[in-house]
């Protein structure tokens, strides 16, 4: 069996706006707070939401029914990855979001979160 | 809004989820990892794209241009909510090496990797091996079965990849629910006793 869908060699639409005009010109590249396991969620007083660039107002709208992971966040948004992480630091700065930080490089290793990992994976398919 | 997902099916992660691991699942071009990440996520499979610049091929320079060229690389992923608090996200990493920057941000905070490998291209296991090595990411091999006919048997293919005497190698089928968690679960373990 060969599986088609994957996704490694197939062509892309093309962007519609180009990228830096929705981040106002702010650079794509460079270190960002957000990785795509960052935990995102809408903070419960949006009511101001009207000065917000419509890309900024949407992600806010998608953020609004619960958390979701920045990757998720890109998954249903179909923008780039470094925008959405643009566009979400802007957001939580401005406190429109709240966010979970993903488990610091130092901690990875952690037993606990092995064993966690372990025994979902045992509870559900096991 | 065709932005927004329908809100009540699933799409949100549990309230008291608070922490977030990754797995990568990776292997070269049609292996099996969207079959995999498809058969494991509770989510429809998910796809994130990110621009990347390249070098330019040497003709661009010839034409007067900057040589760098941007090109797209997609990863599609998929979500497992593993208790109260934990979720895991399986990433499906694509093996060339001429994505090198996506592969320094998905190894950043990976836990460990699943090295799908196809028992009848092996030789083209190679590069993706090279990458997980190079990045220091822990990882098991799961030799995806296609079908019943174990043309090759394990020991084989261990020595056709070089592998080291601890790295796991274990038999899945991605289409498989239980025989992929399985192999999730041979990995979880390896991790564990790199602990020890």
């Amino acid at each position: 069996m060969t599986t088609s869908d994957e996704p490694d060699q197939e062509p892309v639409a093309p962007q519609l706006v180009r990228p830096y005009v929705i981040t106002n010109g702010r650079n794509l590249l460079g270190d960002h707070e957000f990785s795509l396991i960052t935990l995102v969620t809408a903070a419960e007083d949006i009511s101001r939401t009207g000065n917000l660039d419509p890309e900024k107002r949407r992600l806010l709208e998608l953020c609004s029914g619960g958390y979701l992971s920045v990757a998720e966040i890109v998954g249903h948004s179909h923008l780039p990855v470094g925008v959405v992480k643009i566009l979400l630091s802007d957001l939580t700065e401005e406190g429109y979001l709240f966010t979970r930080a993903p488990i610091p490089a130092a901690k990875l290793v952690d037993r606990h979160i092995l064993e966690e990992v372990l025994n979902g994976l045992q509870a559900r398919f096991g | 809004m065709a932005f927004k997902p329908a809100l009540d099916d699933g799409v949100y992660l549990r309230e008291s989820v608070q922490t977030a691991a990754k797995i990568l699942v990776v292997g070269h071009f049609a292996v099996g990892k969207t079959t995999f990440i498809g058969t494991m996520s509770e989510i429809p499979p998910l796809r994130t794209e990110e621009l990347m610049t390249q070098a330019g091929e040497g003709i661009d320079d010839l034409k007067g241009t900057t040589g760098k060229t941007t090109t797209t690389v997609a990863m599609d992923f998929g979500r497992l909510t593993l208790s109260d608090r934990l979720v895991l996200y399986l990433f499906g990493t694509p093996g060339q090496q001429r994505f090198v920057q996506v592969w320094e941000d998905m190894s950043r905070g990976a836990l460990g990797a699943l090295v799908l490998v196809d028992p009848e291209r092996l030789e083209e296991s190679f590069p993706v091996m090279d990458l997980v090595e190079h990045y220091g990411i822990p990882y098991t091999i799961a030799v995806n079965r296609f079908d019943d006919t174990e043309t090759h048997q394990d020991e084989e293919i261990r020595e056709a990849l070089d592998l080291l005497p601890e790295t796991p190698l274990v038999n899945c089928d991605a289409r498989d629910q239980r025989s992929s968690a399985n192999a999730l679960i041979v990995l979880v373990r390896y991790l564990q006793s790199r602990l020890r």
